[in-house]
């Protein structure tokens, strides 16, 4: 039953064939059995889950049921979950219990689904490889030395390991794409703005997008529907219809235009990866998809922009954790001074403290036009490179991240190794657009490489029907770790 | 003073009027138990968000369409970066670069000449909340309940020269913001705070170092803190000192200012646009809403006084110094031909504004409405009673002696009070003074002017002020030559 697809569990729930407490007991008790070894989990709250799981099942009783009623999944810990133990993966907010449910949480609860527990993430999301939380690395499933990519990488290894069909991260730089590149599970990002914002923990702002993982396309497109739409609390959120994300799955690809940006291809990119992305292609093709070569000039520069623009977002997002209010406190002080330095010193860790000092360090007076200033003006060149590059094609497409899983240790005292782990990925969040991550094969380590499909904006209904009909097609979304 | 320029520019806080915060949906109400009006939002738990009060946006393009200022249709919030135990999120939201307001202007009066101070903007932010120092036994308590509050911060240009001047600007701009219903004015709360920027120099030379002194919540206070600090300033340079920039508090109970922080720190507040908020777009139509909306501006207002009814800038000025009383001697002087309406004006200006202020009563609760006391004015222009006789009416009327519009004239007729204009008894009564004070009679025949005064004061005794004074002389001049 772990195996299944949201999408036929929620017609075992209709049938009668299970009970979501049933199913809820089933994927606890997984959890229970293998989180000692992959660390994705921070918090489980059976009892919490379980009466979730019995409301669930009244309201399928009652005749109340959506295609989400009953399915437990899992949420980042980034999502302020009413009652939960909301932690960002940071000691900072190791003893915060959210009084309030994030709009993603509200929605898909709404919708009737069970929270599993929250999943385990780089400490404040700053992180490509889950190493930089304060409980602890995420360990891959297909080589528990390796990581999980980051900083959704607890949710994505939930879902890699068959411990939730379906889980909740989000993506300020690439964090739901790269882990689930990883793993070799799917990950969507949405373009900014269809998601709110609201009561998902702040990294940078203007970046950041939660989305949903799952196995498959065909899951992804279930989960949006109860996690998109519009909310007044979040002023960035955009004022749409309700979209029904499944409906073009179905649509058959042919003369669907395939952009393919030489910048993703260049030399640096390792030859097993190379190989499993234009194998890909090469099935699109077979499925009727025409390619074109694109151009993203500005793509370079994509990194050194993003590390300017998200540190100072950051800086300031991050202020509010002072020990005033909530949160953690340093136990002896002097005066004020003292409390808010040893407080902020002993709560973070040195991941989210180096980009609060590179984020103050390019806001402060005299270096502002020279180093934010600039990079908005960057940022506009590589969204433009992204309007151009869609005057030619539907999708673009490449690979995910430049590198498979890293072994863990490997890149940790390396900043800027582990931030070029994003250098494919970023460029999407700067531009506001779409993007998504799907298995397309594996390495000579046997480990799963992603492709990544980028979309116009709100184009996501036509990125999950790329996606599955390409998984109609192939088996890589279904491939599972040993012993999963 | 002498050979010294003072020259001032002032940044006022308005606390907006509006129901709820600027950034969330938590009460603005004064006066709760601590905390019980700071929402999620207001505590900045981690992620939550802004979202811009629709109100404060539409209170603040009043502002700025009654003083003639640019509202830009485009402007930016931006996050100011500090640290403070009663600043929750660690920046204040604030506009910098990109205000709602910019430009525009105020007329004051001074004494009774007028002059214009330039505005250079004014921006939409959230208040902070309030640190606690007693009742925690050394600690510091904080409360969240007016974090968030929305303010309109209104600078000047430094176009003031005096502490006149800025107290007038203070009094024009606490009218004007009650006037269009923006702000509540109440300064014992804190809805109407000013900053006051202070520097002196010799006249015609550059602009001298200035000080700014913080949170002057009263006229008196302002009034004061700038003479102490111009005192100050100009002793520091006269004993051959520099003025240094810095912070001052005022401290009434000493009457004097002094520095705020005993260190000078270089605080670099890191603005930057807050990704939180789109900017505040305000569109052509928005603007014609609010505009249609706008009551007669108090300058429109006093010209019009002067042109009607010839009143001088001073008389209206206080005339409308708040809306209510402008509305209260409109109503009274409505059609009234000049004269009439002059004294309309002094008596709201005098005894009904002498009369509010002993009960400590609004002129919206005055106990003689405009119309009574226009036909109490009626009666003193068409000579039925004096001057004098009408503070009796009007005391009577205040205390509820009679009701109605024609109230004034019941209390004449049932007291008795119409003016003795039957020249018959005038003469007669004359007679019996004249021959009464005989001594007067000779004093005035011998060339003493006072002893006629005596003679027409004798005469309205024995009328119990009855009589038509005018009268009364010619009668008595007449009798006496």
């Amino acid at each position: 039953m772990h195996r299944e697809s949201l999408k036929s569990l929620s017609e075992a729930l209709a049938g009668g064939k299970i009970s979501s407490v049933e199913l809820t007991q089933l994927f606890l008790k997984r959890i229970a059995g293998f989180n000692a070894r992959y660390n994705a989990f921070v918090t489980v709250d059976e009892e919490r889950s379980l009466a979730q799981a019995r409301e669930a099942d009244n309201a399928r009783a009652a005749g109340r049921a959506g295609p989400l009623t009953g399915i437990p999944i899992a949420q980042k810990d980034i999502f302020c979950a009413k009652g939960w133990l909301t932690t960002c993966g940071s000691k900072m907010l190791s003893n915060f219990v959210s009084p309030y449910d994030a709009h993603v949480v509200e929605r898909l609860n709404e919708a009737g689904a069970v929270t599993l527990g929250k999943t385990n993430m780089d400490e404040f999301a700053m992180g490509s490889s889950n190493e930089s939380s304060f409980y602890g690395p995420v360990r891959n499933p297909w080589n528990v030395d390796c990581v999980s990519g980051g900083s959704s990488g607890g949710s994505a290894v939930a879902v890699a390991a068959r411990l939730a069909p379906a889980a909740t991260a989000t993506d300020t730089g690439g964090s739901i794409r790269q882990p689930a590149a990883m793993v070799g599970v799917s990950g969507l990002k949405p373009t900014y703005g269809v998601c709110s914002r609201y009561g998902m923990i702040a990294f940078a702002s203007s970046l950041d997008q939660a989305g949903p993982m799952a196995k498959s396309a065909e899951d992804m497109a279930l989960m949006m529907n109860s996690m998109a739409g519009f909310d007044a609390r979040d002023s960035t959120s955009l004022e749409r219809p309700l979209e029904d994300y499944s409906r073009d799955l179905a649509k058959p690809l042919a003369g669907l235009r395939i952009g393919l940006p030489k910048e993703f291809f260049a030399a640096g990119l390792p030859a097993d990866i190379a190989q499993s992305v234009e194998a890909a292609i090469a099935d699109y093709r077979k499925l009727g998809a025409t390619t074109v070569e694109v151009a993203l000039p500005n793509m370079k520069l994509s990194v050194p922009v993003y590390y300017v623009l998200a540190p100072a977002e950051a800086s300031s997002n991050l202020a509010r954790y002072d020990g005033v209010r909530y949160g953690y406190r340093t136990p002896e002080y002097r005066d004020l001074e003292e409390m808010y330095e040893k407080t902020r010193a002993e709560g973070f860790g040195a991941e989210v403290k180096r980009r609060i000092l590179i984020g103050t360090y390019v806001l402060s007076h005299g270096y502002y036009d020279a180093y934010y200033i600039r990079a908005q003006k960057l940022r506009r060149l590589i969204a433009q490179d992204f309007v151009k590059a869609f005057e030619q094609c539907d999708v673009i497409m490449g690979p995910t991240s430049p590198s498979t899983a890293f072994r863990i240790g490997e890149k940790s005292s390396d900043p800027v190794q582990m931030y070029l782990s994003d250098i494919y990925t970023i460029g999407v969040n700067l531009a506001g657009l779409p993007g998504m991550s799907i298995p397309c094969g594996f390495d000579t380590q046997g480990l799963p490489v992603g492709l990544q499909v980028i979309g116009s904006y709100f184009d996501e209904a036509r990125m999950l029907n790329v996606g599955h009909q390409y998984q109609l097609a192939t088996d890589w979304h279904l491939r599972a770790p040993a012993g999963v | 003073m002498n050979g010294w320029e003072v020259v001032i520019g002032l940044e006022t806080h308005v606390q907006l009027s509006t129901r709820s915060k600027i950034f969330s949906g938590a009460s603005t109400a004064f006066g709760a138990a601590p905390n019980t009006q700071a929402s999620a939002v207001d505590i900045a738990l981690p992620g939550v968000l802004p979202v811009l009060n629709k109100s404060a946006v539409e209170k603040a393009i009043r502002f700025g369409l009654s003083v003639g200022a640019r509202v830009n249709r485009r402007s930016i919030f931006a996050r100011k970066n500090y640290f403070y135990p009663d600043l929750p999120k660690g920046y204040q939201i604030s506009q910098y670069e990109l205000p709602v307001v910019e430009g525009g202007s105020l007329t004051i009066v001074v004494g009774d000449a007028e002059k214009t101070v330039k505005l250079t903007r004014a921006h939409l932010e959230e208040d902070a909340g309030k640190s606690l120092h007693e009742d925690f036994h050394g600690e510091t308590g904080i409360d969240l309940n007016r974090a968030g509050t929305p303010l309109l911060e209104i600078v000047t240009e430094p176009d003031m020269r005096s502490s006149a001047e800025a107290v007038a600007y203070a009094k024009a701009l606490h009218g004007l913001v009650r006037w269009i219903d923006i702000c509540d004015g109440n300064m014992q709360e804190g809805s109407f705070r000013c900053d006051a920027n202070v520097s002196v120099r010799r006249p015609g030379e550059a602009l001298g170092t200035r000080c700014e002194i913080k949170n002057l919540n009263s006229f008196r206070f302002l009034e004061r803190a700038i003479e102490y600090e111009v005192r100050r300033q100009i002793e520091v340079i006269e004993d051959g000192g520099t003025v240094r920039q810095e912070t001052r508090l005022y401290d009434p109970d000493r009457d004097e200012t002094r520095p705020m922080r005993s260190k000078e720190d270089a605080h670099d507040y890191r603005y930057f646009p807050d990704p939180d908020l789109l900017p505040l777009e305000i569109t052509e139509p928005q603007l014609a809403e609010v505009q249609a909306a706008l009551p007669e501006l108090p300058q429109v207002r006093r010209e019009r006084y002067a042109s009607e009814y010839s009143l001088t800038a001073y008389d209206a000025s206080v005339l409308t110094s708040s809306r209510e009383i402008a509305d209260y001697f409109d109503a009274a002087a409505a059609g009234a031909p000049a004269a009439t309406a002059k004294l309309v004006a002094n008596w709201v200006a005098g005894p009904l504004s002498a009369k509010l202020n002993d009960a400590n009563l609004d002129i919206g609760e005055a106990k003689v409405g405009a119309k009574q006391l226009r036909k109490l004015v009626e009666r003193i222009a068409d000579g039925t009673i004096s001057n004098k006789i009408a503070r009796e009416v009007f005391d009577a009327i205040w205390e509820g002696e009679a009701s109605g519009d024609d109230a004034a004239d019941a209390i004449i007729d049932k007291r008795g009070l119409r003016q003795i204009s039957d020249s018959g008894e005038l003469e007669k009564i004359a007679d019996e003074v004249l021959a009464k004070n005989a001594q007067q009679v000779a004093d005035y025949r011998g060339g003493k002017e006072k002893a006629f005064n005596a003679l027409v004061g004798q005469v309205m005794k024995a009328t119990k002020g009855k009589a038509n004074p005018q009268q009364v002389t010619e009668i008595l001049k007449r009798k006496l030559t």
